[in-house]
């Protein structure tokens, strides 16, 4: 799929996306349904679909397509859609920075460095992966240390092993994954080895990754040494202690070529940065409000940037709303208005969108701190609903809407999820 | 021949109550499911807090099936890797045989979203496809 179109840009884009991955086709792709003829989207890849080209496995698009498709198909499927709206896509561009208002400054091998003019720009650039450095495994600095996605890359696309006994740091969900491909290509997994004492993955993938190729899940353990001088030659494994230090004495030994690391995502806001949006701690991303606008005007943000999604179906329809927004707002509409503000309470960590309003429905995401099942969520004290569960592995989504919130003038209101006998209204 | 439905090697007979335990996949509570089955049948379930955790459990004690993904090589494409998967769930213990015959194929550039890449896979009444299209390059 996904061939570029060479062809002259235009002076006068009503919205720019930056990042033509799931999050930047939808909000494209929405944007043109919400008005905007001259939409443009920009990807630094030299084809669009960002990481889903790679995740070659099922899982995708249940709520966004009422049918479980690889990432491919999800990712081709939007491109195809892309094309039939004829959207200018410019690929292998470098967005080199923006200012709201004016455009963005693009560097490409088709066009060179040209500034291209854009009343909205939506920010859909994703998340890379954190790296050794970001939890600095001691030993030696060899070859075979790599992020697991990278791996992904090399054996899905590229069509290279990345070594021939591997060890996996982190049971997120890419790790699991991997550790099944890379049985599948009949390369020798030593283990995934998590730092908590509870998996990070699904549990679907902890059973057809993990369980059905005899991996086996070490938990509350970590890689305390990667050894070796020009190549890996092998790890020490060692406990980790409910205070969180690590008993290296303890450990054990293991012989293997390569560590894939599987240690979570930063949303990457570079450009963000650039064009100085308030930003919120807790998610690494910029604050955004019920619109999915960004603290500047005209700039709009979705997808991995804003915060981490387990589910790409759920920034698809981020992204949708993003790009009607961004649509809407270079076509001379007005944004609705927010007057009441998120704020993370009791075990939830960030909430996306940071403000919605009490006269329209929203979609609102919670990253919670520890697992609850039976549980309740708490608006302040103008509402509350019982959950099944919440999981810090997986994004809890409800639904607010108006009635939820009767009665309420607007303001500050705190979100709680606590478990369900403190959540009785008295 | 497909094993689709043909009981594990290990699985005793003779009326004797046979247990297995399962985590269940269909969501984060991971309920422990506990089956009872006599000569192959399920005669309870336990530990289940939905109706989709009572049948998952008799699925995977009866015919536990798995969706198939992996690659296979290009010859003049844009990647060297073209993703395929099964277009059905396979059974369980066909995945590795299956990854391996796809391994030795050769395919050649292009080729489209929903080709068929290996018809009726191992006998299992099963295609496997092509998950995208692939160009030929061409700066090959």
């Amino acid at each position: 799929m996904i061939s570029d179109r060479p062809q002259d840009l235009r002076t006068d884009y009503d919205v720019t996306v930056v990042g033509g991955g799931p999050a930047g086709m939808a909000a494209a792709l929405g944007a043109r349904a919400a008005g905007a003829e001259r939409v443009l989207l920009l990807d630094r890849d030299q084809e669009a679909g960002g990481i889903l080209n790679q995740c070659i496995h099922a899982g995708f698009g249940l709520h966004w397509f009422g049918e479980e498709l690889t990432g491919p198909e999800y990712a081709q499927r939007f491109f195809e859609n892309v094309l039939e709206e004829d959207l200018d896509v410019l690929l292998g561009a470098y967005v080199l920075d923006a200012a709201a208002g004016d455009g963005v400054r693009v560097a490409s091998p088709t066009v060179g460095l040209a500034t291209v003019p854009s009343r909205a720009i939506v920010l859909a650039m994703g998340a890379r992966e954190r790296t050794r450095a970001a939890v600095r495994i001691p030993g030696s600095r060899p070859e075979g240390v790599m992020t697991a996605g990278f791996a992904q890359k090399l054996v899905n696309q590229e069509g290279y092993l990345p070594g021939r006994r591997v060890a996996i740091l982190g049971s997120g969900d890419i790790g699991l994954i991997m550790a099944r491909r890379l049985k599948l290509e009949g390369v020798d997994v030593t283990g995934v080895y998590e730092l908590q004492p509870h998996a990070n993955g699904s549990n679907r993938n902890i059973v057809q990754c993990l369980d059905d190729f005899d991996v086996p899940l070490h938990l509350a353990t970590t890689i305390a040494e990667i050894r070796g001088r020009d190549r890996v030659e092998g790890i020490r494994v060692a406990p980790v202690g409910e205070d969180g230090r690590v008993d290296v004495a303890a450990g054990d030994d293991v012989a293997c070529d390569t560590v894939l690391t599987s240690i979570g995502l930063i949303p990457e806001n570079e450009l963000s940065r650039t064009l100085r949006l308030r930003m919120d701690p807790a998610t690494g991303g910029p604050v955004v409000g019920s619109a999915m606008e960004t603290s500047r005007d005209g700039v709009f943000a979705c997808g991995n940037v804003v915060h981490v999604h387990d589910l790409v179906d759920h920034v698809s329809q981020e992204a949708d709303l993003a790009g009607r927004s961004a649509g809407a707002y270079a076509t001379g509409s007005l944004l609705p208005e927010d007057n009441v503000r998120l704020v993370p309470g009791a075990n939830v960590r960030a909430c996306v969108p940071h403000t919605i309003s009490t006269d329209r429905t929203h979609v609102v995401h919670l990253r919670v701190a520890r697992a609850m099942e039976a549980c309740t969520l708490r608006l302040g004290d103008v509402h509350e609903r019982p959950l099944r569960y919440a999981v810090p592995g997986e994004m809890t989504t409800v639904k607010v809407r108006p009635r939820a919130l009767e009665g309420f003038a607007g303001g500050t209101l705190r979100v709680d999820v606590v478990p369900r006998e403190e959540g009785v209204k008295a | 021949m497909s094993t689709a439905g043909s009981p594990p090697p290990d699985r005793p007979s003779g009326g004797e109550v046979e247990h297995r335990t399962y985590l269940c996949t269909g969501c984060p509570l991971g309920c422990r499911l506990e089956v009872d089955a006599v000569d192959g049948d399920v005669v309870e379930v336990r530990g289940f807090s939905c109706k989709r955790g009572d049948a998952y459990a008799r699925q995977e004690y009866t015919d536990p099936r798995r969706p198939l993904a992996t690659t296979v090589a290009v010859r003049g494409g844009r990647w060297p890797r073209l993703p395929v998967k099964s277009a059905e769930a396979l059974p369980k213990a066909l995945l590795s045989d299956v990854a391996a015959y796809l391994h030795t194929l050769h395919l050649d550039a292009p080729v489209k979203l929903g080709d068929v890449v290996a018809h009726d896979v191992l006998g299992s009444g099963i295609d496997v496809v092509a998950t995208r299209d692939l160009p030929a390059d061409l700066d090959a």
